[in-house]
């Protein structure tokens, strides 16, 4: 066997390496080892051999489809986004608070105010979400029975179900009259009202993920804080909750991602005015509301058409950065588990 | 020592105790306030929507300017281009979730792979919209059509599929493969004959799940084929369609007798509810079993 080895070595080094298994660990005998591998390194591809590898291929190619897809999204954007910056600067369009493309004097394409209220819209969601969601998560990892749990886990994928359209219109007729009577505004129809939907929106993606991550801590750490006499509560604030906060992180930012990007439900109940918010009573217009509210009344190939693309590669950018993060943060504690 | 004082006084462990139920009351409280808001949303949809529905309301078309009528065809177009969507995301994602499972190493074109996927899942409906607007009604020229719409739902289901399907491939134990391996079959006889079937249900219960989250959404079908409204159904693939999300959202926000439709609205809404939930329910159930039988058998 080992000269049948030593001869094969001559025109396949690599694989004669590997069948020594020299540096790697391998179950397999010896001798069984050197048939498989040289067999398998015979150049005698029969039929039944390109048939195997093209089906690999074929699977290959399905598997790269999400990057293709992604760098078409972004590609795409760049492309329809671009004709937009030849007649508009691009600090206007980062800093200034005006937004009027249809004015027949001076049109205007400033983001700010719409940025600003994307961004005060998804903190007042968090504002809402973080403590209720970590509130049940916590509640279902140290508190249910099992029983409970096995029932509440599809009750909030239910939850996450409820397309964003029927949550905009209960916007509209349920919660805005509410938010009008206490605050004793005109109108309910602000941001107040769109925090409180979107917090809803994003309460199952941070209630399952921080779930998660608070199951999947080492037992030996609450055992520990169990054994040094703290009780229930205290291990959950002060070892849990700490232990898991790269996931409960992770949770929050894919919420954060969740709320930003979201269209229907803003474009309902916010009231849309264009102008730069105040306080969390005014009217707002988001960036995806901006797009849903013009992309339809523009004509194709205008600045305008291309200024709307710009919001959108804005958008991709934000929540790419977002997810990325999350990316990050959960893949830190899925490598501490191991 | 008084034993008034004493009642009065708390002892560290009684403290402690205290805390931990105030605590824990606080979690409940939270897990109570998702339950009932989720509640006052089924109750008040089912208890203003339910008195428009009626067999007429679901085989009508709309009329006078949508004041009366039905949502027929709405319903139609919703389900035309939820079959669009399923034909595009469900062999996509199958394919891709085997290449994962079953083909791909621990390299680093697989955690790019998955990276892209998770990121697909995040990117935002409306900038899917804005992709389908570019990609099939004006490169591909489907124009607004059904196809357009369904293909851009189906890109937007494609991470979910994905991962759904891949979640079916890891429950079929490695001792299934090996099986067939050791009797002489290729992988892809191995795959094609003892891991597909027994991961076909799982992955056509996370298919349906993806497919409510399309059938509800509204943003990336308004500029790639949904219409206002139509008085004919769609007849081929290329048509414009109506679709039960974006009927909803016209009849609560740009309809001019906003008031006077509310409870045309209300019905939408229902029946769109009843759809997205019913679909979730049905695959949510599935799973369950799912899981029961698979621990049942031992595998």
């Amino acid at each position: 066997m080992k000269r049948i080895l030593n001869k094969f070595a001559v025109s396949n080094p690599v694989a004669a390496e590997e069948i020594r298994g020299r540096g790697s660990f391998n179950p397999l005998p010896f001798d069984l080892r050197a048939i498989m591998i040289i067999n398998r390194s015979q150049k005698k591809k029969s039929w039944r051999r390109w048939k195997e590898e093209l089906i690999r291929l074929f699977f290959l190619f399905h598997g790269l489809l999400a990057i293709f897809i992604l760098m078409g999204i972004f590609v795409f954007l760049i492309i329809s986004s671009v004709p937009a910056f030849k007649e508009i600067s691009l600090k206007e369009f980062l800093t200034s608070k005006t937004w009027d493309p249809t004015s027949p004097e001076k049109p205007q394409y400033g983001l700010v105010s719409m940025i600003f209220s994307t961004f005060m819209v998804t903190f007042g969601a968090l504002l809402i979400a973080i403590p209720i969601g970590l509130g049940v998560a916590a509640y279902l990892s140290d508190v249910a029975h099992w029983r409970v749990r096995e029932i509440v886990k599809p009750i909030v994928e239910i939850l996450a179900g409820i397309p964003s359209v029927a949550v905009g219109f209960l916007g509209i007729v349920l919660f805005g009259p509410i938010i009008a009577k206490i605050f004793n505004t005109s109108s309910g129809l602000n941001a107040a009202n769109g925090s409180f939907l979107l917090a809803i929106m994003a309460l199952p993606t941070i209630i399952s993920i921080s779930e998660d991550s608070l199951n999947s801590i080492p037992h030996s750490y609450v055992e520990a804080s169990l054994a040094l006499g703290a009780s229930r509560w205290q291990t959950l604030i002060r070892v849990k909750i700490p232990a898991a906060l790269s996931g409960i992180t992770a949770s929050i930012m894919l919420g954060l991602g969740r709320a930003i990007g979201e269209t229907m439900t803003v474009l309902m109940a916010t009231g849309n005015a264009r102008n730069f918010p105040h306080g969390f009573l005014d009217s707002i217009r988001t960036l995806t509301a901006n797009i849903a509210i013009e992309l339809g009344e523009v004509p194709y190939h205008t600045t305008h058409y291309y200024a709307l693309f710009a919001i959108g590669l804005v958008l991709f950018i934000i929540s790419f950065v977002v997810n990325l993060i999350a990316d990050i943060l959960l893949s830190k504690y899925q490598q501490r588990e191991l | 020592m008084n034993p008034a004082r004493r009642k009065t006084r708390l002892t560290p462990a009684k403290k402690k105790a205290l805390v931990q139920a105030l605590g824990f009351l606080i979690l409940r409280a939270c897990l109570y306030f998702v339950f009932a808001v989720l509640l006052l949303f089924i109750y008040d949809i089912i208890r203003k929507g339910s008195g428009v529905l009626s067999w007429e309301f679901l085989t009508q078309p709309p009329r006078r300017g949508m004041t009366e009528g039905g949502i027929f065809p709405a319903i139609v177009g919703t389900f035309a281009v939820t079959m669009i969507t399923a034909l595009t995301s469900i062999p996509l994602g199958i394919f891709a979730a085997i290449y994962l499972n079953e083909y791909a190493g621990q390299d680093r074109l697989t955690r790019l792979i998955r990276l892209a996927i998770r990121n697909l899942a995040g990117v935002p409906s409306i900038v899917y919209g804005l992709f389908g607007v570019v990609l099939f009604v004006n490169v591909l020229n489907f124009g607004t059509s059904i196809l357009s719409a369904g293909l851009t739902l189906g890109l937007l289901t494609l991470p979910w599929t994905i991962t759904a399907s891949e979640e079916a491939l890891k429950n079929v134990p490695g001792s299934f493969r090996e099986g067939a391996l050791a009797l002489g079959a290729t992988k892809w006889q191995a795959i094609r004959t003892n891991v597909l079937p027994y991961a076909l249900p799982g992955m056509l219960t996370g298919a349906v799940l993806g497919l409510a989250r399309a059938a509800g959404e509204t943003a990336p079908i308004m500029f790639t084929g949904v219409a206002f409204y139509l008085p004919y159904l769609p007849r081929s693939l290329k048509d414009q369609f109506m679709a039960l999300s974006y009927h909803l959202y016209i009849m609560a926000t740009q309809h001019h007798a906003i008031l006077q439709v509310r409870p045309l609205a209300y019905g939408t809404a229902l029946v769109l509810l009843i759809l997205v939930l019913g679909m979730n329910l049905v695959a949510i159930i599935i799973r369950y079993r799912l899981r029961r039988r698979r621990q049942i058998h031992g595998w």
